[in-house]
């Protein structure tokens, strides 16, 4: 066949130039488009963001404006912005990691003034997710650590949801009298309980819902909407709980800085927030939850982080991965937990 | 076009100097490409990996490696290989035997779907596996979250290495010494061991080598069927992962090239004792 | 009598295998799609969760994007390659012939952190790229590059041992007539590799239209932007927005490596039915074995 080599020939390198020119112009790049503006999230909110994006558009300031999204575990998310990836407006599961772009210089150490509430966005609680029925009947901590009991919580050095996870269950043991002493046994207890630790709040759901473990910690909002699926599930507000923060801010190296802060001014705003509450998410601002006909029940014992000291504090002792006490509780589990 | 030129009457044949540029060309520039893209892809990153390991130096690099829940990664994943590796090389030479040997209805389609755990996406080849040994298991085999359930998806995966190295040799082996063998009264069995091993033996060890490092990387289908629990089913590859995700690269670094070593190791191995094999006859 | 019963208890045994490893595994997520009916599992996969069906076109269009680039790319740099290392001496061919094979024994998320860790905000190349307004990782152009990575190997390896095989008599003959390089190259030597490069650019695509660990690192995952099939199918089940539309999109893919094996059968076949890894296991009779070994004996 000599005809064969002679298309071949021709249009290899035809082909080739083409593709290396659309792929350094940069063809469908995220954040070249006119108009769009790169949300980087924590997993959670994907299926939020989708109808608070439609919602958006629809009005005058996001006329135009479309949100390209990207969704994994807060701390991940977090890292890959300061590796590079383009990121307009960002929204992570917790302080630290809106403090780490800090520190790179990619956020104003000045975005905790934005908005009603310190530059969160949304609040949200601690909640057990069990298989609907609640089989184990599980209603506080303490039977999160009864025999036979398997626990699904993230990873706590990836994702967000796993440090409020623990941070509540500290709390929560302090809050009911224990000493320090105490409530670092219960942690250890907890984590050896636990059947799998994925490495976001959606991944440890999913897990829990293909049927892994008894219980899941995760967020209300999620169980909210996991429940608003259709998935055979029910959860359960402990007594004692912290008040989950969830903080937003507008990139130092936004490529559309004014529709970013449109899109920011939007879900800190009435109507925002008043939609961020039928998708299950606590709002910050006082009124909304029950302007969209939404009631929170708060726990009992509610506490913050600042009771533990904050979040630099809390990061620092528990959470740093050579000398944080849950990693020291980790290598402890591991050394006898290493017959899998 | 060209067979109608006359050749050059006179002694050395002429040459246009655009022409003597082309051959020059070829000859510097083509090599000379090739090299730079692999190096931009390729050998620069992969020094880039190497400075970020040993950033801190020799002590750096092994504090990483050593660190117990890396160290736990790395020797699950050996492990791991190991354990799967021997039952695939059992199990691909006795499919490549059935592929050679043996004649049946839908033997076409078996070797094709011999190859199919090479075609499909790993994480495909994850979820696949789960939907079958996982929680919603229909034969209640849940080995979800356990070292079973990484070695059923490092069997999948490595399969086709173990049998496509060995069934063209096998296809190829002259049977007259068999033949021999049992018309002088040998047993099958024996005659296995004896004149087919032998001969299969560099080939299964190639098998298995390629496999061995296939399985020392593989991180798709770990992704949901392992439970990604350290000390217990954390392989190197999701503790690697973990680390990037945690933005502790050099620590990353440093396990990914222990990782990357220990594969090359290997695959060097395996390939001196495959030569230290060979049979003078067969190559 | 009893060989016939070795032989069928080693058929059954060898089929039982393939069973509960392949062909169960592989069914019971195709009929798990599929359950619900053709129309709901379109549904399903085209509109998690009632979002738009952006997500999976994007990642339909993205994937094939990606292999439009990445494997032309490594068919060229694959062929020349092979050439060079076929028909050329030079310092160096050793190390050349063993850093092709390197991307084999790389994990893909090795691959991913090599690559950010060159061409990421703070790699290497890093600050000059995003200097000049250039995204590398977190982009298209990343993702090619992770692509073309873990697939480099496939198209030498299977043209090189074809090109030692043939001999360079024909290419003598023609130089002598009066040929180019050039024509020399486009009118011998290609239409002699045609099926050996056929067989490496399948292998090639199968590998690229895979790629998920790498990618999972170097994406960003950007819904609708920078997702791949492989990542949206991930993205589907880890976000927990829709199982079965993640075992839909699974099933597509498991259907497009069927037909890369049908097209690699076929090509296999026009080669004598030499399989693609039988390049890595023998020593072709007086040339060098194509594997990671080439130190000498």
């Amino acid at each position: 066949m000599p005809r064969l080599p002679r298309i071949v020939g021709a249009l290899l390198p035809t082909a080739l130039l083409v593709s290396a020119l659309a792929a350094l112009i940069g063809v469908p790049t995220a954040g070249a488009a006119e108009g769009t503006i790169n949300l980087v999230a924590y997993s959670t909110p994907a299926a939020a963001y989708t109808a608070i994006n439609v919602a958006f558009s629809k009005y005058p300031a996001g006329a135009g404006i479309t949100v390209a999204g990207s969704y994994g575990p807060s701390g991940t998310q977090a890292t890959n912005v300061i590796n590079g990836q383009a990121a307009d407006v960002v929204n992570f599961s917790l302080e630290p990691d809106m403090e780490k772009l800090v520190k790179a210089g990619l956020v104003s150490a000045k975005w905790d003034t934005v908005g009603p509430d310190h530059g969160m966005v949304t609040d949200s609680v601690v909640v057990f997710i069990v298989r609907k029925g609640n089989p184990k009947h599980i209603t506080g901590w303490k039977d999160l650590v009864r025999s036979g009991v398997q626990v699904v919580t993230p990873n706590p050095f990836s994702s967000g949801s796993a440090r409020w996870n623990l941070a509540a269950a500290y709390g929560a043991e302090r809050k009911l009298g224990r000493t320090p002493a105490q409530a670092q046994a219960y942690l250890k207890a907890l984590l050896s309980h636990t059947a799998a630790q994925p490495s976001s709040a959606s991944a440890a759901l999913a897990t829990f819902l293909s049927g892994t473990g008894d219980v899941v910690l995760d967020y209300e909002d999620d169980a909210i909407a996991a429940i608003n699926k259709g998935d055979p599930i029910q959860y359960v507000i402990p007594p004692q709980d912290i008040l989950i923060e969830n903080p937003i801010a507008v990139t130092t190296q936004a490529a559309n800085p004014t529709a970013a802060r449109a899109f920011v001014n939007f879900l800190l705003s009435k109507k925002g927030q008043e939609l961020w509450a039928i998708e299950g998410y606590r709002p910050v601002l006082p009124g909304a939850a029950a302007a969209a006909s939404v009631t929170f029940p708060t726990p009992r014992q509610l506490f913050t982080i600042a009771s533990l000291g904050g979040w630099t504090k809390v990061e620092k002792t528990f959470f740093d991965p050579t000398t944080g006490i849950v990693a020291k509780i980790e290598e402890g589990l591991g050394q006898s937990t290493a017959s899998g | 076009m060209t067979l109608l030129e006359a050749p050059p009457v006179t002694g050395a044949p002429t040459t246009p100097r655009w022409r003597a540029a082309g051959r020059v060309a070829a000859r510097v520039g083509a090599p000379g490409t090739a090299v730079v893209y692999l190096s931009l892809l390729v050998l620069i990153p992969l020094a880039a990996l190497s400075v970020a390991a040993f950033h801190g130096g020799w002590s750096a690099f092994w504090a990483g490696v050593r660190d117990p829940e890396s160290w736990a990664a790395l020797k699950l994943t050996v492990l791991s290989a190991l354990v799967v590796v021997v039952v695939n090389t059992i199990a691909g030479t006795a499919i490549a035997w059935v592929l050679v040997r043996d004649q049946f209805v839908g033997k076409r389609v078996v070797a094709s779907l011999v190859d199919l755990p090479f075609a499909l996406p790993t994480i495909v080849a994850g979820l696949t596996l789960l939907t079958l040994y996982g929680p919603n298991s229909p034969f209640h085999l849940d080995a979800a979250g356990t070292r079973f359930g990484v070695w059923i998806a490092l069997a999948f995966v490595t399969l086709p290495f173990s049998v496509r190295a060995v069934q063209p040799v096998l296809s190829e082996l002259e049977r007259d010494a068999e033949d021999a063998a049992s018309s002088l009264g040998a047993r099958s069995p024996t005659v296995f061991r004896r004149i087919v091993l032998p001969s299969l033996a560099p080939a299964m060890l190639s098998g298995a080598m390629l496999a061995f490092a296939r399985a020392m990387g593989e991180y798709g289908s770990l992704v949901f069927i392992s439970g990604d629990r350290p000390f217990a089913t954390e392989v190197a590859s999701l503790r690697i992962f973990g680390l990037y995700e945690n933005g502790q690269n050099n620590q990353a670094a440093a396990v990914s090239l222990a990782l990357l070593s220990l594969s090359l190791v290997v695959l060097l191995l395996g390939g001196v004792l495959r030569r230290r094999l060979t049979r003078p006859e067969f190559g | 009598m009893r060989r016939l019963l070795r032989r069928f208890g080693l058929r059954t045994a060898v089929l039982a295998y393939l069973a509960l490893l392949v062909i169960v595994p592989v069914g019971s997520i195709v009929y798990r799609a599929f359950a619900p009916g053709l129309g709901t599992a379109w549904h399903d996969l085209a509109n998690p969760s009632g979002a738009t069906s952006a997500g999976f076109f994007h990642a339909l269009i993205l994937t094939l994007l990606v292999a439009g680039i990445a494997v032309p790319l490594n068919a060229v740099f694959g062929v020349v390659a092979a050439v060079v290392l076929a028909r050329h001496r030079f310092p160096g061919a050793r190390l050349l012939d063993a850093a092709i094979d390197l991307p084999v024994a790389v994990s893909p998320v090795v691959v991913g952190l090599a690559l950010v860790l060159v061409y990421g905000r703070a790699g290497w190349f890093g600050g000059w790229l995003a200097a000049r307004g250039i995204q590398v990782i977190f982009s298209i152009p990343g993702i090619v590059m992770g692509s073309a990575f873990v697939s480099i190997p496939y198209v030498a390896r299977a043209v090189l041992p074809v090109l030692q095989e043939i001999g360079t008599d024909q290419e003598q003959a023609a130089a002598t007539l009066g040929a180019s390089p050039w024509q020399i190259f486009w009118r011998v030597t290609l239409p002699s590799i045609r099926w050996g490069l056929a067989y490496g650019v399948t292998l090639t695509t199968a590998r690229v239209l895979g790629e998920f660990g790498a990618l999972s690192v170097l994406s960003g995952n950007v819904v609708g932007h920078t997702q791949t099939l492989t990542l949206y199918v991930g993205y589907l089940f880890e976000g927990n927005l829709d199982t079965v539309g993640a075992e839909v999109g699974a099933v597509i893919l498991a259907v497009l490596a069927l037909c890369v094996l049908g097209v690699l059968s076929l090509a296999g076949r026009e080669k004598g039915s030499r399989s693609w890894l039988s390049r890595f296991a023998r020593s072709p009779r007086g040339s060098r074995t194509s594997s990671l070994s080439t130190t000498s004996p």
